[in-house]
């Protein structure tokens, strides 16, 4: 704007500031406050995406010499029975997470906004998790799982009970889900509390006139009224336990075997395996799933009122 | 569900003033206050671990109360994980990612919306927010080469990495403050004579504050807690942070668990901590930022 020179600045002093068409000058000073954060930017991102789609059509394992090999990472990854069940844990993990947390945090919410005692001190014990690193509370949780609950399951004669959950290949998930969720419910209840908050009273009180019962107030106002609030902590939600890594490394490090492997262990997995390349062209496709997710979220959630 | 029984004395008591609606929902409360427990059992299991003698904590059972108390998991897990070493270096990344987080994006966020009609500061300003889209793990194996390369396998690549990351959200946040700032308030400063830098650091920052609150928090969470980046990026074990020197007990976890509850107590509560004294702000800054970004 006419800020920008300042020699000029007084000059528009009546009527809006004149349209920005022409060619105007750009202060340097300017280019010294963005161009550094680009440059660095594109050297620590840019730069390491272009090398990762690269090198996914080589067969480099990282260092010393590598040749083109076309395709055929891509093909072979498409028949692997390992990285087919690395998507399939982390989507079914995600989606199941993303169930529960809401779920959670959204009758949380309905708690914490209506007419409690300590309300205060409630929402300050359940935001606690969210500050907490996820790899030592999942150590934390790896200790209760494989001694704490199998010691209480054999003390009441539980036999299930009574061997580690984070053992079980079948049942080994359900853990990561109970403490993704403990991790993740402050964030997206405080969202929701945010939303709940923004509802005015006076519709309430509206229905209340009208005769609607508690559930239809819920139903028929809350739930829409929030909805908005509902698509963005689930996008948000699902992009985030995709990239899981943390946790899973703390309980259960990928096993029993491979069964709790996300697809962020298995790329990683490709630094110490040789397997460079290969796992760049898996990088790859899963940046093409995350960027198809951010699609979908911009889709859904442009045009809402509540943002 | 738990609220039902007091949104139901509104109508009772006639709806309009909310005066007589007071009534407590105590089902909910106790409902709420059992939750709460959840929350805490993992925390009180730690707490109560890490007191305990070797002998007692070998047993399994986490949420029997430490008898005799014992202190030495302290003193062990203190020295086992150098723990200052650790907490300083986190405390180095936390820091210094959080400051480079809120002036790089703040310059930048300045810089693209006052030059939106330039080419240069609009596409800059897609380009910025398009690494939205990118996960670590996608580029993440790129990153340990090249920061093994030019000698940034150390927190100071970390910082540089986790600024990074942090950019597009941020930028996103400042730019939507920066727009509500009314251009007036500007030219009066320039008017008095004000050059661009010294208008940015006496009129534009301290507006920006609440903003940056909102983005030095997600910084901090982000910095302070993350296990993966450094655990990858940071080559020198001893040059590790808190969260990544834990996994020190998962090879050698055979009988010493009341020094691994220690240990990891310690590396929880500096943020437990710093949370309860600025609980409001984070509560604030979370909902902002999700909202808002």
């Amino acid at each position: 704007m006419s800020a920008t020179t300042p020699a000029i600045a007084p000059a528009p002093e009546t009527g809006p500031p004149p349209r920005r068409r022409d060619r105007r000058r750009v202060e340097p000073i300017y280019y010294l406050f963005l161009l550094p954060t680009v440059i660095l930017f594109t050297l620590a991102i840019t730069l390491p995406g272009v090398m990762g789609i690269f090198f996914s059509f080589t067969d480099s394992i990282g260092i010393g010499e590598w040749s083109f090999h076309g395709l055929t990472n891509y093909l072979a990854l498409f028949s692997d029975p390992a990285v087919i069940q690395s998507y399939l844990f982390t989507f079914g993990f995600s989606i199941a997470t993303v169930i529960v947390v809401n779920v959670i945090a959204f009758l949380l919410a309905i708690g914490l906004t209506s007419r409690i005692r300590m309300k205060t001190a409630l929402r300050t014990v359940f935001v606690i998790p969210m500050v907490i690193s996820g790899i030592v509370i999942a150590y934390v949780f790896n200790f209760l799982f494989s001694n704490s609950l199998p010691a209480a399951g054999a003390a009441m004669g539980v036999p299930w009970l009574s061997t580690s959950l984070l053992a079980n290949p079948d049942l080994a998930w359900v853990a990561i889900v109970i403490v993704t969720a403990w991790q993740s419910i402050p964030g997206t209840l405080l969202i929701y509390i945010a939303g709940l908050l923004s509802v005015p009273g006076e519709v309430y009180e509206a229905a209340d006139i009208d005769g609607a019962s508690k559930t239809q107030q819920l139903t028929r106002i809350t739930i829409p009224l929030v909805a908005g609030y509902v698509v963005i902590n689930v996008i948000l939600g699902f992009k985030g336990f995709l990239n899981a890594y943390d946790i899973i490394v703390g309980l259960t490090n990928g096993g029993p075997g491979t069964a709790t492997r996300s697809v962020a262990m298995t790329i990683i997995a490709g630094f110490n395996g040789g397997d460079y390349a290969y796992q760049m062209a898996n990088a790859t496709i899963f940046f093409i799933v995350a960027v198809l997710i951010s699609l979908l979220q911009l889709s859904l959630t442009r045009g809402r009122s509540a943002f | 569900m738990s609220e039902v029984p007091t949104t139901t004395a509104t109508t009772v008591t006639g709806g309009r003033g909310r005066v007589g609606a007071e009534r407590i929902n105590w089902p909910g409360t106790i409902l709420l206050i059992l939750c709460a427990v959840t929350v805490l059992l993992p925390l009180y299991a730690t707490i109560s671990m890490a007191l305990k003698t070797p002998a007692q904590a070998v047993d399994g059972n986490a949420f029997s109360l430490p008898a005799p108390l014992s202190f030495d998991g302290f003193v062990e897990a203190w020295n086992l994980t150098r723990f200052p070493v650790g907490a300083g270096v986190s405390l180095l990344v936390t820091a210094g990612t959080v400051t480079a987080t809120i002036l790089l994006a703040a310059f930048a966020s300045y810089a693209i919306v006052r030059n939106w009609d330039h080419r240069l500061f609009r596409y800059s300003f897609f380009y910025l927010l398009a690494a939205m889209f990118i996960p670590f793990p996608v580029v993440a194996l790129p990153q340990i080469q090249l920061t093994g390369r030019v000698g940034l396998d150390n927190p100071a690549g970390v910082i540089i990495l986790a600024t990074m990351f942090q950019l597009s959200f941020s930028v996103l946040l400042f730019t939507a403050f920066l727009r509500s700032i009314p251009i007036e308030l500007e030219e009066s400063a320039r008017i008095d004579g004000a050059t661009t830098w010294q208008t940015f650091w006496q009129l534009i920052f301290p507006l920006l504050a609440p903003m940056s609150a909102t983005v030095g928090i997600f910084a901090f969470l982000y910095a302070w807690n993350d296990f993966m980046m450094p655990s990858l990026i940071i080559s020198d074990p001893d040059l590790q942070t808190l969260p990544v020197r834990q996994n020190l007990f998962q090879n050698q976890f055979s009988s010493n668990y009341n020094v691994a509850f220690a240990s990891y107590l310690m590396a929880m509560a500096p943020a437990i901590i710093a949370y309860l004294f600025t609980q409001r702000w984070v509560m604030e800054g979370v909902t902002q930022g999700a909202v808002k970004g």
